[in-house]
């Protein structure tokens, strides 16, 4: 076919002592993909995602990242992959130029590199008048881009990204799901979660957690097909409901 | 009203969900009692030291056997000369060393006079002294006894009554103490952190847009903790009732009303450095690294205030600690009604409303 | 080692730009050294004493004026009567009530005895003893003076046998009690700061939800915790240094050992407490429960570190239980070094103790600490 898989599952299953949060999911996410991870709150995306980027063990089940084992190799993982929490991403009593040298280091940069890397950056995002101020004191959709590009400094191959345009503008999410894109041409796969419908179609595949169990997996074109609805939020409300 | 209320459930409810911080809260001041009132003690006992004995005879080797047997002393080891003094001291253990000259028993029968000398390391200044004082009572005690049957004219006999503590238990200036520091403690670091962390996760706010007038969050917030340091304060006074055996010679219901003072001024307190902070990391550190050494050591908790350089002395004043210990020894050991003890009262009910008057203005500044 | 340099970096920025906080680190323990050491003293002095007159010869009024002139003792004012003074004892305003006797000097010289009432306010058990055995000196020695005057001829000749006692203080010769006190004082608040702050940096980011950033990275476990633990080791070192200078400058505390020693004991016991900070982080989720354990523990130790209570007084149970606190060698070492001058081997015990107790320490908050779930 057109694209390996980068990520694949079978029947990854995370149990809460009689809680089951991920109950024996399996899918595969193609290299360069921008997939998305939709459900409600409390569906287990959450949960499941943090399987994937190694920070939590499986109960049962298996998963390879980027050709790493979840529980043999969570490690190597981490070297593959890039990550932005919903909760945060940078730091607040740092500079931007700081964060950037900080994670470029974490990340294993050479001094050169993190220069290179941070100049590029600067000039992409036009973050010259900022570089040097606290992230505190910038407003939230540029903390969200910069905390974005920030994720990509060690090229890595998969970026997961959890609910990242929460609470932010509408023009500034178009401008972020544009940095996606970009993103994604360039061969990086996306693996993100949201909850705002109309994100969902600019997935090229997306699947769909209900308590649990994904209920549904296809391109969103196909998906409104399936479930007779003229766009993603009927089709999650049909899901959801049923 | 209602409304009211309906916080102070939501106030409980946070409290007795954090199971961690509940056992802390209770078990805390329970270990602690137990702890510092068996172990915290001034007295001296089984102090090792040495003996360089330059005579070996019956009244030296006498008046070894009577140190030796008294329970404040335990005799470590014989050295031979002076130059094994500072070696033995340097290794830490032996505190003092008791040289007896040479010939000493011929001294004493024939010059009426032998000396002893006390050689103690100084380094603890407290132990050398009382070392040195309680050798020389046992010295005292051996003369007498060997001068016992000569008839001493003209003798001054002071005959001292100890009161209030006749046995010299040094758990009774303890517990009242580590009673003042752990309410003060506890009161002090629950409330500011407690609002603190509201403030912090922005929850406030929303305190701040509902009906709900600023003093009553206020209130709401510290009175969960007035409860549970209410059974904190009965806990430890049973404590040290039937455990310490410390007697209660006033009474109760003072002793009560007096308890609830301080608690609410050690949670007003808290309050104050509440409004100061703007994290609870703030708050901590100023509740525990501000309060904590000042309250151990200017409240006379372990040291006399009287023995305090002045302006030491005159610090001590603002400390509520210092006045509730007074009140503490004068309700339980004296046995003192209000009559006694409203000056240390009035000092408290000041405080707790400066702190109170300051905080609502800083408060309200804040508001606006 | 790059990605450690990198942590540490940023640690460093953190601390140092929370204005709030650096005032609390470094003016605060600083004050208390200076202020507080002060304070800690067992000195009996100024105690308020009265007394109750009813001979009031200038025999009596003698033997007062030796409490007068004592430094021990702070003479209130007398009281008309042995009830009204006592209840003057009650109110806290005098200590210690001397009653002396009708007919005492005249007593005296008759009957060749008399007995003097002495009323001591024993709720300080040991500052009473040590009053007491004061108010014996001094009448002792107005007892000496009387005898020589009121001696007659006619009195037997006695051969009272004594002893002389000739006490010498080493070390310390003029039982300045700061210089006990202070580097004790020192050593709590090195602690302190240590302990708290690196207990409650930890919890802070799992409040905030920073570690999780941590732990998606290839960072290791051990390059972030002496990342994290490196600032605050720096930190206790400062303010050690701060402290020594002060100890020396303003309470010229003698520093006849080699400073060296202790530097290089503090390295090994700052692991240690940051092992602890570090350890109970793992356990708690709030910083107020992280800070509750820390305070718990921390007043234990300070309690029962000997600073202010001798460990030998202490019942066999409590001085094992002393075995486990770290303060205590700290105080132990400070004070032999200082003040006694000791050298390495002297301080040999103490030091393996506290090198075992870092490396179970950190192993301990190593092994517990989760990069994965």
């Amino acid at each position: 076919m057109k694209q390996e898989s980068i990520i694949q599952v079978e029947n990854l299953t995370k149990k809460f002592n009689d809680f089951t949060a991920v109950n024996a999911i399996s899918f595969n996410v193609k290299r360069g993909e921008i997939f998305g991870f939709l459900g409600a709150n409390g569906a287990g995306k959450t949960t499941a995602m943090k399987m994937l980027i190694g920070i939590s063990t499986p109960t049962s089940g298996n998963a390879q990242v980027a050709g790493y084992n979840v529980f043999k190799n969570p490690e190597n993982i981490k070297k593959s992959i890039g990550y932005m929490s919903q909760k945060f991403a940078l730091y607040d009593d740092l500079t931007v130029k700081e964060n950037i040298t900080f994670f470029g280091g974490i990340y294993g940069l050479s001094r050169k590199q993190i220069e290179v890397k941070r100049r590029l950056l600067v000039e992409e995002l036009g973050l010259q008048d900022i570089a040097n101020e606290l992230v505190s004191s910038l407003p939230l959709g540029w903390k969200q881009k910069i905390a974005f590009s920030v994720a990509l400094l060690h090229d890595p191959k998969i970026i997961f990204l959890d609910e990242p345009t929460g609470g932010v503008d509408p023009i500034t999410r178009r401008q972020f799901w544009e940095m996606i894109y970009k993103t994604a041409n360039n061969g990086t796969t996306v693996f993100v979660t949201t909850h705002y419908m109309d994100e969902a179609e600019y997935c090229d595949r997306v699947s769909i957690m209900v308590d649990g169990k994904i209920e549904a997996l296809d391109t969103p074109k196909n998906l409104q097909k399936q479930f007779n609805s003229e766009n993603m939020n009927d089709v999650f409300l049909k899901l959801a409901r049923g | 009203m209602k409304r009211f209320i309906g916080f102070i459930k939501k106030e409980f409810y946070h409290i007795f969900r954090d199971k961690r911080s509940l056992f802390i809260l209770f078990g805390m001041p329970i270990a602690q009692i137990m702890l510092f009132g068996f172990a915290i003690t001034n007295e001296i006992n089984n102090v090792d030291i040495a003996i360089l004995d330059k005579s070996k005879d019956a009244t030296t080797l006498e008046i070894i056997n009577k140190i030796s047997s008294s329970k404040y002393f335990s005799v470590e080891q014989l050295i031979n000369n002076e130059s094994e003094i500072e070696p033995v001291f340097k290794k830490g253990k032996v505190k003092a060393v008791l040289i007896f000259e040479k010939d000493f028993s011929k001294k004493l029968v024939k010059e009426n006079n032998a000396t002893l000398q006390i050689i103690t390391d100084a380094t603890d200044p407290n132990t050398a002294n009382t070392i040195s004082n309680y050798t020389n009572s046992i010295l005292q005690k051996y003369q007498q006894e060997i001068n016992k049957n000569i008839k001493i004219p003209y003798q001054i006999i002071p005959k001292s009554r100890m009161v209030f503590n006749p046995e010299l238990k040094s758990v009774f200036m303890f517990v009242p103490g580590v009673m003042t520091i752990i309410l003060m403690l506890v009161s002090a670091m629950m409330t500011s952190i407690s609002i603190t962390r509201e403030k912090e996760l922005g929850t406030m706010e929303i305190l701040l847009v509902s009906p709900l007038k600023p003093f009553q969050v206020i209130i709401g917030k510290v009175v969960p903790y007035i409860f549970l340091s209410i059974i904190n304060a009965i806990v430890i006074v049973l404590l040290s009732i039937f455990v310490f055996k410390m007697p209660v010679q006033g009474s109760l219901f003072l002793l009560a009303f007096e308890s609830i003072l301080f608690i609410i001024t050690s949670l007003s307190l808290g309050i104050l450095i509440s409004t100061l902070s703007s994290t609870q990391q703030t708050a901590m550190m100023i509740s525990l690294m501000g309060l904590m050494l000042p309250t151990i050591l200017l409240s006379g908790f372990i040291f006399p205030v009287s023995s305090m350089p002045i302006p030491l002395q005159i610090i001590s004043n603002i400390i509520p600690a210092k006045w509730f210990i007074i009140i503490l020894k004068g309700i339980m050991l004296k046995g003192v009604g209000i009559s006694f003890i409203w000056k240390e009262t009035s000092f408290l009910l000041l405080m707790t409303m400066i702190f109170i008057a300051i905080s609502v203005k800083k408060y309200k500044i804040r508001l606006e | 080692m790059k990605t450690i340099g990198y942590i540490i970096q940023k640690e460093f920025k953190q601390i140092f730009r929370n204005k709030g906080m650096l005032p609390i680190i470094f003016i605060m323990p600083i004050l208390q050294l200076v202020i507080l050491s002060n304070a800690a003293t067992f000195e009996i002095r100024n105690i308020k004493f009265s007394y109750v007159d009813h001979d009031n010869t200038s025999f009596s009024r003698a033997l007062i004026d030796k409490f007068k002139a004592s430094s021990y003792f702070n003479v209130v004012t007398d009281f008309p009567s042995e009830k009204i003074a006592s209840s003057e004892m009650l109110k806290g305003n005098v200590d210690v009530i001397l009653e002396i006797p009708h007919y005492f000097e005249r007593d005296l010289s008759k009957d060749k005895k008399t007995d003097l009432s002495v009323i001591i306010n024993a709720i300080d058990g040991a500052a009473a003893g040590v009053e007491n055995v004061y108010i014996n000196q001094i009448v002792r020695s107005f007892n000496k003076n009387a005898i020589a005057n009121l001696m007659q001829p006619s009195d037997k000749n006695y051969n009272v046998k004594t002893i002389d006692s000739i006490p010498s203080f080493w070390y310390n010769e003029t039982l300045n009690y700061k210089t006990y006190m202070v580097p004790g004082i020192l050593v709590l608040l090195v602690t302190m700061i240590t302990l708290f702050l690196s207990g409650m940096n930890i919890v802070r980011e799992k409040e905030i939800g920073t570690i999780e950033q941590m732990n998606v990275t290839p960072i290791k476990k051990h390059q972030f915790i002496i990342g994290k633990l490196f600032p605050f080791w720096i930190i206790g070192f400062g303010l050690l240094t701060i402290g020594l200078i002060l100890a020396k400058v303003i309470f010229n505390v003698p520093m006849i050992g080699n400073l060296a020693l202790i530097y290089f004991f503090t390295a090994i016991y700052l692991l240690v407490v940051l092992g602890m900070g570090f350890f109970i982080s793992n356990f708690t989720d709030t910083q107020q429960q992280a800070m509750f354990i820390s305070w718990f523990f921390i007043v234990i130790f300070i309690l029962m570190s000997g600073l202010f209570t001798p460990i030998e007084s202490m019942p066999q149970w409590a001085q094992h239980l002393t075995d486990f606190n770290p303060i205590k060698y700290y105080v132990e070492v400070m004070r032999m070094v200082m003040l006694k001058g000791a050298s390495f081997k002297d301080i040999l015990p103490q030091f393996s103790i506290i090198l075992t107790y870092a490396i179970v320490m950190n192993g301990l908050a190593v092994w517990s600490y989760k990069k994965i779930a």
